[in-house]
């Protein structure tokens, strides 16, 4: 087995004659956390569907402890341990929190033919893993709805690793938040890489992605622009290679350019 | 140094836990989505025990007339409730109860089938109409409204149509006397406890006829059939895989989809619920009056909703409870019989109906906003 827990070699998705992604290639060890950055438009979230299971990769290979994989649907891809949180979370705020956590996949408890849903169980699991976070859920029948953004998305996280995560690939998960909320969530992120878990960050923020990174892939126009670990870059680089501080470098040059000949 | 911080600590958090778990089971207990339909109920109680109490409302014959219309239009509502709760409407109920009735009479009457065989037809009819409707609904994306809204007048239509021409008029009676020793009808057409009210009359505790037996001569078995339901829908809600499902569902499809949940499954089978119930409605309705009538359940469909409606169930889905529908068709059911105990003219039930149901509705959504809203 490599020391790589999860490979993504060469991915290219095409739709039509659009090229969406050209390869792109991305690797994950254990505990590692990977941050996929790119402005709009830059692929990102073509990326995460194929990383996913939603889409097929048009070439290219997705190597996972070890052995090439090719999914179906995004079921296979959760089934072997690869959790997509996506931005809108699939948490519904009228439900209560441990109906949110085990929604989908109710703990049972009864004889065959008149199981039930095992309530208190449920509850236990999902005060306990909040707890962990250090979410203070005063109840765990409260409704989703009253917790703040930074809570639901931890509790979205939380839920994916109680069910077997083992690469998490996290969309955009900072964006709605306040900065308080942000670094709650960053600060879980980070506790959950140091568990074992290789996290996919997808950001087009570099502040929330530089301290808790520790490598980083800009994405533009469908491309890699290479996968970089931290010592080797710095904030400020990556800032102007996300903004395409090339194509901002040439138009300084064309707009001084501009102004010597008018004057 | 940092232990003993810590400890500290975690003993705030403790007390701060105490203090708000209390706080926590009260709103608990106010975010109940049947308590608005349960204080209604008390209420409309109250106001007919002073208004009613001395007209023979309270009387055990009063009680099971009222108690019967509640019940009747309990068995719809819970199936509507379930419905809500996951997402979606169906507007056929109220034809589906007129269909149902000819699918037991006319093979009954004019094809010669036992009663119970018309009754395991119109059923399975219902079964078809209902999966029909959520196939529809669940495959096309349309609002479920406009899909069931063409099923209201299909259904009807078809109802009319297919009566007259095999029998030449819109109703079919005759069904009484097949009632008397057919193995399944008794279910739909049996009162019970019987030796209840004969004791009590024999006691002279409840009203009697001139021949010495009681007025009330036992449980319709409308009220055994909603008691049932209304159990088995909240213990399904509450208790249940699917009931989280259904929860799930109406709350937000994507995401259900999303963490595994079969939307598309549950919602057909919440269709096929609602055209079930109305065949309960329907037979039950059909072997009391010994007849069908294909106008039966004109606008039902509307009642079951309202009763849902003050019942605690919000129309975007995700919310309500079976328990609170069934507290909403007895309020209904309530006042229906109850007006005719007062001086007030019958007519004013409809404005009364519409009021209670606007009221719910800005009660709902202020629940519903108090649910949602973040810290």
């Amino acid at each position: 087995m490599s020391e790589y827990l999860v490979q993504f070699n060469n991915i290219s998705k095409f739709f039509g004659k659009v090229i969406a992604l050209k390869n792109v290639t991305m690797k994950l060890r254990k505990g590692e956390i990977m941050c996929l950055l790119g402005d709009n438009g830059a692929g990102k979230s073509t990326l995460i569907k194929t990383l996913a299971g939603v889409h097929k990769p048009d070439e290219g290979e997705i190597i996972f402890e070890g052995e090439k994989i090719i999914f179906d649907s995004p079921k296979e891809a959760l089934d072997i341990g690869i959790a997509t949180v996506y931005q809108d979370l699939a948490l519904v705020s009228l439900m209560s929190v441990t109906r949110n956590f085990f929604m989908g996949r109710e703990p049972l408890k009864g004889p065959p033919f008149f199981k039930t849903f095992d309530i208190k169980k449920a509850n236990k699991i999902a005060a306990e893993r909040m707890g962990q976070i250090g979410i203070d859920i005063r109840d765990p029948s409260q409704a989703v709805g009253t917790m703040s953004g930074g809570e639901r998305q931890c509790l979205a996280i939380s839920r994916a690793i109680y069910f077997g995560a083992k690469v998490l690939i996290l969309d955009e998960p900072t964006s709605a938040l306040g900065v308080h909320q942000a670094s709650v969530v960053l600060k879980y992120i980070v506790k959950a890489a140091s568990q074992g878990l290789a996290v996919i960050l997808i950001t087009h923020n570099v502040h929330h992605a530089y301290p808790v990174g520790n490598s980083f892939t800009v994405l533009n126009r469908g491309k890699s622009l290479g996968t970089y670990e931290k010592k080797d870059i710095s904030r400020e680089k990556l800032l102007s290679m996300m903004a395409g501080g090339e194509e901002l470098d040439k138009l300084e040059v064309e707009l001084k350019e501009m102004n010597r000949i008018s004057t | 140094m940092s232990t003993k911080s810590k400890s500290i600590e975690s003993k705030t958090d403790f007390n701060q836990d105490d203090r708000l778990k209390k706080v926590s089971k009260f709103k608990v207990l106010l975010n109940r989505p049947e308590l608005g339909a349960l204080g209604g109920a008390i209420l409309v109680f109250i106001f007919f025990g002073i208004v009613a109490g001395d007209t023979g409302m309270f009387s055990a014959y009063g009680i099971l007339n009222f108690l019967d219309v509640s019940a009747n239009l309990g068995i719809i509502a819970i199936a509507a409730a379930m419905l809500m709760i996951g997402g979606e409407f169906d507007l056929s109920i109220g034809s589906m109860i007129g269909f149902a009735g000819i699918c037991i009479a006319i093979p009954a009457i004019y094809w010669g089938w036992p009663l119970w065989m018309s009754i395991i037809f119109a059923f399975s009819m219902a079964v078809l109409v209902g999966y029909f409707n959520g196939i529809l609904v669940v495959r096309t994306g349309l609002p479920s409204f406009i899909v069931t809204l063409a099923m209201l007048f299909i259904l009807r239509g078809a109802t009319l149509a297919l009566t007259r021409l095999i029998t030449g008029r819109t109703q079919v009676p005759g069904l009484r006397v097949l009632i008397e020793n057919d193995p399944i009808a008794w279910i739909f057409a049996t009162d019970s406890f019987k030796w209840l009210f004969t004791w009590l009359g024999s006691m002279n505790l409840i009203a009697l006829r001139t021949d010495g037996t009681p007025l009330a001569t036992g449980i319709p078995p409308s009220v055994i059939w909603f008691i049932a339901l209304a159990i088995l829908t909240t213990w399904i809600l509450m208790k249940t895989r699917y009931g989280n499902w259904i929860f799930a569902s109406g709350g937000d499809k994507n995401g259900a989809n999303n963490v595994g949940v079969p939307v598309g499954r549950v919602k057909i089978s919440l269709f096929i619920g609602t055209a079930v119930a109305a065949t309960i409605f329907a037979t039950i309705q059909v072997l009391d009056a010994g007849s069908a009538d294909t106008m039966r359940g004109t606008l039902k469909e509307l009642e079951a909703i309202a009763a849902a409606v003050v019942g605690g169930c919000l129309l975007t889905g995700g919310y309500g409870s079976a328990i609170g529908a069934a507290f909403g068709a007895i309020i209904f059911g309530t006042v229906s019989m109850g007006i005719f105990y007062t001086d007030v003219d019958t007519d004013w039930f409809k404005v009364f109906l519409g009021a209670m149901m606007l009221i719910a509705v800005i009660f709902n959504n202020y629940i519903r906003k108090k649910v949602t809203e973040s810290k």
